[in-house]
């Protein structure tokens, strides 16, 4: 477990490249930083500056190196490293309000993306033009779409969005791909067909996961519950209130664990064995050892001198996060058997986890 | 000034029900929904069977009803049951409580806030702090996200 700060500003959004030397992200701003490795420190060696509005999604294609961002501005960018610069490139996103996520395929040869104008857009390149189209996925969706996930045969997208509802979209897009197998969420797959909706979340749904295999997807919604769908069972959805604050983000870290993280500033495990069986299993974060040692008459006199108070009192929280977890991102180790993850948060700061199966 | 001659009825025109992308919850059947029996409940508040008398008073919450009576009813009859208990035996009664009904216990908890009365407001601080220290910081988050509530 380690932590660094970069700086105060809330950090809305974070994606790591390939080796994970390098870290693009955004300080709840216009503008992305991408930092370096080096040694213990990080250090900034690229700002991305084309936006003009704030920053609500990044995400880095390991293989083909590119970077997609998405702000509140309506736009999207992909971005290529030429000559040691990154280079934008404007997508034609076509949609009247601000995006909101966005998320490169398995394949990284499309990306999805969310937005306010109740709509996901799915942009892929047309070599012939030399640009990137995109494709609008508009039915059913009543609401903003919160966040996005692909299913690893690179056709299926999970959605979560603001009419609390949870849907599978197929995004099959017949002049780039060959037509996808069946799959336990269903067989005929055309651009837009609805596999999966299940309109009873309960609250906006945060974030949505789909596990290693596609057979089975977890969400986490507003009203502090985490559900998993199961299409192997019937597409069966299992759902577990918590006692603890909503929960932001998710991720997969096995075919059966799950870490979650969000308003109360720590990430939590949850293991889904089977329909009805989701529990709670632990926090992930070891609580800072308060030291109520003996305090020395000097130390005293030092407290009531500076607070006008003899008390040792503790105003951080317990945790490594002193706000919020935006976003949690697989750092090591494959989908199936995730070693170490990041999370970011309001607090400004990343916090490197590590997960023991 | 001069006074506008024209007809004003237009303003009283709900411009919002005429949108078509206006978001409509989905509509559940309410039927089987009454609330909890006021007889049933008062007969064993009289004979003194308060465990008996909440837990009746948790059944068939009118969540999916329309009709505000029913809702006021199932308020009134849970109420009643909520003062009549004694102090040392919330915590007990709490305890016997499975998630979800903690988490309606909560909402009529915090409905009752709403219009207070006389005594009720302590006796209610009670039952929260108690329910509280059950369903978490996750129960009360539910009262303020559901969008079909007591």
């Amino acid at each position: 477990m380690s932590l660094y700060s970069f700086g105060l500003e809330p950090l809305s959004c974070h994606a790591w490249n390939k080796d994970r030397t390098q870290i693009a992200i955004s300080p709840n701003s216009n503008v992305v930083h991408i930092y370096q490795k080096q040694g213990k420190e990080w250090t900034k060696i690229h700002e991305l500056t084309e936006h003009s509005g704030r920053i609500t999604g990044i995400d880095w294609a390991p293989e083909s190196n590119r970077i997609v961002t998405c702000a509140s501005d309506r736009n999207a960018y992909v971005w290529t490293l030429k000559d040691g610069v990154w280079k934008p490139t404007l997508v034609l996103v076509r949609i009247n309000r601000a995006a909101t996520c966005v998320k490169w395929s398995p394949l990284e040869n499309k990306f999805a993306l969310g937005s306010g104008a109740k709509l996901i857009s799915v942009c892929y390149f047309e070599k012939e033009n030399d640009w990137w189209l995109s494709k609008h996925i508009k039915k059913p969706i009543n609401s903003t779409v919160l966040s996005l996930d692909w299913h690893p045969n690179n056709i299926l997208l999970a959605a979560g969005s603001a009419d609390l509802h949870c849907r599978i979209f197929s995004t099959y897009i017949k002049d780039i791909e060959d037509k996808p197998g069946p799959t336990p969420w269903g067989s005929k797959m055309p651009f837009g067909e609805v596999l999966l909706e299940y309109k009873e979340c309960g609250g906006w749904v945060h974030s949505v996961c789909f596990s290693p295999s596609g057979d089975a997807l977890a969400w986490v919604s507003h009203n502090s519950a985490i559900s998993v769908a199961n299409a192997t069972q019937g597409k069966e959805v299992t759902q577990l209130t918590t006692g603890h604050l909503p929960l932001l983000s998710m991720l997969y870290v096995s075919e059966t664990e799950i870490v979650a993280a969000g308003h109360d500033c720590c990430p939590y495990q949850f293991s889904y064995k089977g329909p009805g069986c989701l529990e709670f299993v632990k926090k992930v974060d070891i609580p800072k050892q308060s030291s109520k040692g003996n305090m020395s008459a000097m130390q005293h006199f030092r407290n009531l001198d500076k607070k006008a108070t003899t008390e040792e009192e503790e105003t951080g929280l317990g945790s490594l996060h002193q706000n919020s977890i935006t976003q949690l991102c697989i750092l090591e180790g494959p989908k199936a058997k995730v070693e170490k993850f990041s999370s970011v948060g309001l607090d400004g700061a990343m916090v490197v986890w590590d997960f023991k199966h | 000034m001069a006074k506008n001659t024209l007809s004003s009825r237009f303003r009283g025109v709900d411009i919002d029900e005429y949108d078509e992308n206006k978001f409509v919850d989905e509509q559940d059947e309410a039927a089987e929904q009454q609330g909890p029996d006021a007889c049933e409940v008062d007969d064993l508040i009289r004979q003194g069977d308060m465990m008996a008398a909440f837990h009746i008073a948790l059944r068939n919450p009118p969540i999916n009803s329309k009709n505000p009576a029913v809702k006021e009813r199932a308020q009134a009859v849970v109420l009643r049951v909520l003062t009549a208990f004694k102090s040392s035996d919330i915590e007990l009664a709490v305890k016997s409580l499975d998630r979800n009904r903690v988490d309606l216990l909560m909402k009529y908890i915090y409905r009752g806030f709403e219009k207070p009365s006389d005594n009720s407001s302590a006796i209610l601080l009670q039952w929260h702090e108690k329910a509280f220290a059950v369903g978490g910081l996750g129960s009360i988050v539910r009262v303020l996200t559901a969008r079909k509530s007591v």
